[in-house]
């Protein structure tokens, strides 16, 4: 999945999301090394200093650590990785539950239908 | 002193316009900084005063320290809004006469953006089409290890993909304590690129914020914010 830079959110934490998704999703895997800032930055065709910014986000986040020598790993802490993903489900059902509030459902018909929906899926 | 670039209440006239109007402004070094207006805003007058081709009427420019002379100019490495290129000299003879001309060329790289590019060294400049010729100037400036990268509308002549691969070439080329200033009015293609954007307006710096911080503050792209704020200058 490329990097997608959109409108109007600061880009650095938009960068910190994706990377974090791709950690997450196993694109870069437990243990593995982590690209450098500069190839990061060439890959998105963003400023090395910003895609910097989000490096620095990942490290706070305990997802990415930095060696002295050799360069930066993939946590293979298997609970700062899990922690994360239930951040970003919690992060995305957050919004979902949101999103219908404005349609005017309530918390208890959104959570219905996302069943519903989630079972058509499996079909 | 870790000021790359220094100006004070920098005043140029052309005859009865007055193309800069007090412009203060400092850049350090390691940045991307974009300049950014609409046409007539002064932008190619600034470059100009940074790289000693115009004189202020008032007002100082300090490069590292010194007025721009015979030492700015071998730190800073400019791209012109015009080709300036012998028609009948071919690539290969540009490479040759920098690598001759400019200490901090170097002609590995500049080798290897020719293939990036897809310039051949062999061509004659008047066979090249628009973008080829401004991909070939880039390639001549960014091939220079510079402290001060001048660029001015690097994009304005070359299609939104060709802008892209652009932008990247900069990207990944420019030396990294050097600071790259480029004008331009094409500001989405260069936004995510940009550390600091500068906003001239009438000869004037109304604007000189990190594009992060503008968009925290302002909720919105900085491409956005240009619209609002030059929306009266249209008509």
């Amino acid at each position: 999945m490329d990097f997608q830079i959109q409108g109007s959110r600061p880009i650095w934490l938009q960068l910190a999301e994706q990377l974090r998704q791709r950690i997450v999703t196993g694109v870069y895997p437990p243990g593995s090394h982590f690209p450098s800032v500069r190839e990061l930055a060439a890959e998105a065709g963003v400023n090395p200093n910003t895609m910097q910014r989000a490096m620095t986000q990942l490290e706070t986040d305990g997802l990415v650590i930095t060696n002295r020598t050799a360069g930066r790993t993939v946590t293979d802490d298997p609970a700062a990785l899990e922690a994360m993903r239930g951040q970003l489900a919690a992060e995305r059902t957050g919004e979902y539950f949101k999103d219908m509030k404005a349609l005017g459902y309530s918390r208890a018909d959104a959570a219905e239908i996302a069943r519903r929906e989630g079972e058509k899926n499996d079909e | 002193m870790n000021e790359l670039v220094k100006c004070t209440g920098l005043c140029r006239d052309f005859g009865s316009v007055r193309a800069l109007d007090g412009v203060d402004l400092t850049l350090e070094p390691g940045k991307i900084v974009g300049l950014l207006g609409p046409n007539g805003s002064g932008k190619t007058t600034l470059i100009k005063i940074l790289n000693g081709l115009l004189q202020p009427t008032a007002g100082t420019v300090e490069i590292c320290g010194a007025a721009p002379g015979p030492i700015s100019k071998s730190l800073i490495s400019y791209l012109p809004d015009r080709g300036y290129f012998p028609d009948w000299m071919r690539v290969e003879d540009m490479v040759e006469l920098f690598d001759d001309f400019y200490a901090d060329f170097d002609r590995v790289k500049a080798g290897e953006m020719c293939l990036t590019l897809g310039l051949e060294p062999g061509s004659r400049i008047k066979t090249l089409s628009k973008g080829t010729k401004e991909k070939m100037q880039l390639m001549l400036v960014m091939s220079r290890k510079a402290k001060l990268y001048l660029l001015d509308e690097p994009i304005a002549g070359v299609d939104p993909a060709a802008r892209e691969f652009i932008m990247k070439t900069i990207l990944t080329n420019y030396n990294e304590d050097g600071t790259v200033l480029i004008s331009t009015h094409l500001l989405l293609d260069v936004e995510q690129v940009l550390d600091e954007a500068i906003f001239l307006q009438r000869g004037r710096v109304v604007l000189h914020e990190a594009v992060d911080s503008i968009r925290e503050r302002t909720g919105d792209s900085v491409d956005a914010l240009f619209r609002q704020m030059f929306r009266s200058d249209m008509w």
